[in-house]
């Protein structure tokens, strides 16, 4: 935690991403579903010193709209990661395990997902599902539909890893001792993969975001939900871009900006400590002193000419 | 030969999954959604559409392996059933004019995003370290966090509305004649160049990190090794050893990538009522139109297929090793 902790992109998207957070979690605790909905003031008010982020076309408050939005969109996100990555480690780490036949199989299945954009997909998916919305909630639906399209790209990256991993002596070591293969991967494999897995997690969650927020930005969540991804869907419908009320769309729209930017952040800042060649160089000064202690299982398994450029590109 | 073929061989079965999958979602579905959306339309389309609609949600007592037959068979000869939205209209006649501007309009920002992204990328690799490297990846990446929507709904505003520097939407203005004469062809970039700007800014970020990362790796390799300690000029290993080199990686990304800003691309159109598939995608939503949705979700899946064949052909021409038949 160290070296992640002295990398300044790290700082950074932890604060942005914790920012936010907490801003979600302070919105959550003062207001509650009436007030973000209320009719509080005068139609499209611009930002004042009573509307601090001004008032929309129904003449509710932006500012509350963005704080109180937040929690959904930030909550939804995480989960939707959580479970993108389980997918990605289920699929990935299975087909880099055990190989030959598996492998090809589930390899195949992964560069298909690859290939087919995911957006008509989600619309054709989400629409479909739309018809049992007296069962499943708007922010379910598409909380369903993004975990099972939205696993490959973590598969893939998991798979090569998992393939090099279960090569090495420990693995074969556990495997002689006579583990199961469920062992091995969960308590062996698994393990040794942590920054790679925390990575797909970050990016996972990253996609989320947009997904999710690109969703329900064409309509597809429940209208009558304060989220970050509805305020945006309602300051379209209301024309937000031809009144003029710039408003209603910036607050949150920057929201889920530095919130996914610090994310992306966070998943430089990995790369950054298990591939210290690619830091602009003051980083790499500042990281070489010690020894990354995230991973080192993943560090060691870098490849070698990539530890030889480091030191041959710090002397230059 | 053995490349070519490994990847023929994954599109086609892509290919057969996306058609089978476009099949299949609305019939296996728990609780039956289909005869729900059918039930929707009663009384708001005519029986020969209600009938098509019918056979293609599978609400008819055909066997399935019939009726994927009969859908196979129908797809074939172009026949993607009746839009709601546009009612007498088939769906092929509505998605063909749109089909037309998406590709342009993506083509074109993807080309240039590809150009430019590779091109800051190999610079801020060649500069590792120092202020370009400091400022403008960072700065792009900040700008790919944006939803293209989002992007999109700034640009529009700023320059569109607030500066006036550029029209407010659609793919040409209400009194230019399409044709091909100077007047058109401004009209045609002038509305163009928002839409066409906001995909390309949300998308430098991956080319550009791909670049500079490889680089970054290819510069450690022996062979740059070698060329340094033949005395050549940093600029020469860089342009012809390097760079040469790292921007393989990058066409193998093309493709995943390609994934993602297409679907970008549908939300900027729909910003900008550019009348591509976005645009009849939220027309579509609105509506409830699912025929509509599906030939949409197809003709995209099919052209993002037959665009990663035509890279993968490139590839092919490009890196010997493809072809190394032994």
């Amino acid at each position: 935690m160290k070296a992640f902790w002295s990398n300044r992109k790290a700082r950074l998207g932890s604060l942005l991403v914790g920012g936010l957070i907490l801003v979600a979690l302070i919105g959550v605790v003062l207001y509650d579903a009436n007030m973000a909905n209320a009719e509080a003031g005068p139609i499209l008010a611009a930002p004042d010193s009573t509307f601090w982020f001004g008032t929309n076309m129904q003449g509710k408050d932006v500012f509350i709209q963005t704080l109180y939005g937040a929690a959904p969109t930030i909550f939804y996100s995480l989960l939707i990661g959580a479970g993108v990555t389980f997918l990605s480690i289920l699929f990935g780490v299975t087909a880099g395990f055990f190989g030959g036949r598996v492998d090809l199989f589930l390899n195949l299945f992964i560069n298909i997902f690859l290939l087919i954009p995911s957006l008509p997909l989600l619309i054709v998916l989400a629409a479909v599902f739309q018809q049992h919305s007296d069962t499943i909630s708007g922010p379910l639906i598409i909380a369903i539909v993004l975990i099972g399209t939205g696993w490959a790209w973590g598969a893939r990256v998991l798979r090569s890893q998992a393939m090099t991993l279960s090569r090495r002596p420990f693995i074969e070591a556990a495997r002689l001792s006579g583990d199961g293969s469920m062992t091995v991967i969960f308590y062996h494999l698994v393990p040794n993969m942590a920054s790679l897995i925390g990575t797909s997690f970050i990016g996972a969650t990253t996609f989320a975001v947009g997904a999710q927020v690109g969703l329900e930005f064409l309509g597809f969540g429940d209208p009558s939900n304060v989220t970050w991804g509805t305020n945006l869907y309602w300051a379209t419908q209301n024309q937000a871009l031809l009144t003029g009320a710039w408003w209603t769309f910036l607050p949150t729209g920057l929201g889920i900006a530095f919130f996914a930017f610090g994310l992306v952040l966070m998943t430089f800042a990995l790369d950054e400590i298990t591939n210290p060649s690619l830091a602009t160089r003051r980083h790499f000064k500042a990281s070489t002193g010690q020894q990354p202690d995230l991973d080192t299982a993943v560090v060691h398994s870098m490849p070698p000419k990539d530890v030889d450029f480091a030191t041959a590109e710090g002397e230059t | 030969m053995n490349f070519l073929l490994s990847k023929m061989g994954l599109y086609a079965v892509a290919g057969w999954a996306v058609i089978t999958l476009n099949f299949l979602i609305p019939r296996l579905m728990p609780g039956d959604p289909a005869s729900a959306l059918f039930a929707r339309f009663k009384g708001k389309l005519k029986p020969d559409a209600m009938e098509a609609l019918r056979q293609q949600l599978g609400l008819n007592d055909a066997p399935l392996l019939k009726q994927y037959w009969d859908y196979i068979a129908q797809l074939a000869q172009g026949e993607f059933g009746l839009s709601i939205a546009f009612h007498p209209e088939p769906v092929l006649g509505v998605i063909k004019i749109g089909f037309i501007w998406t590709v342009g309009l993506s083509g074109v920002a993807v080309l240039i995003s590809v150009v430019v992204g590779t091109g800051l990328g190999a610079y801020a690799a060649w500069r590792q370290g120092g202020r370009f490297d400091a400022i403008v990846p960072p700065a792009v990446a900040f700008l790919a966090a944006f939803p293209y929507f989002f992007l999109a709904m700034i640009l529009l505003f700023f320059l569109g509305l607030e500066w006036g520097l550029f029209p407010l939407g659609m793919a040409y203005g209400p009194y230019s004649a399409p044709g091909f004469n100077g007047g058109f062809i401004y009209d045609l970039v002038s509305h163009g160049f928002l839409p066409c700007l906001t995909i390309v800014l949300a998308s430098l970020s991956g080319w550009l990190f791909v670049m500079r990362n490889t680089m970054i790796g290819v510069m450690g390799d022996e062979y740059v090794c070698l060329a340094h300690a033949k005395g050549l000029s940093r600029r020469r290993i860089f342009v012809a050893y390097a760079m040469r080199n790292a921007l393989l990686p990058s066409l193998t990304s093309f493709g995943m990538a390609l994934g993602f800003i297409v679907s970008g691309a549908l939300l900027t159109e729909v910003v900008f009522s550019y009348p591509g598939l976005g645009y009849l995608l939220l027309k579509a939503i609105l509506s409830q139109d699912y025929p509509l949705m599906q030939g949409i979700f197809l003709m995209i899946t099919l052209s993002v297929l037959l665009a990663n064949i035509l890279v993968d052909a490139l590839y092919y021409v490009l890196d010997p090793r493809t072809r190394g038949g032994r």
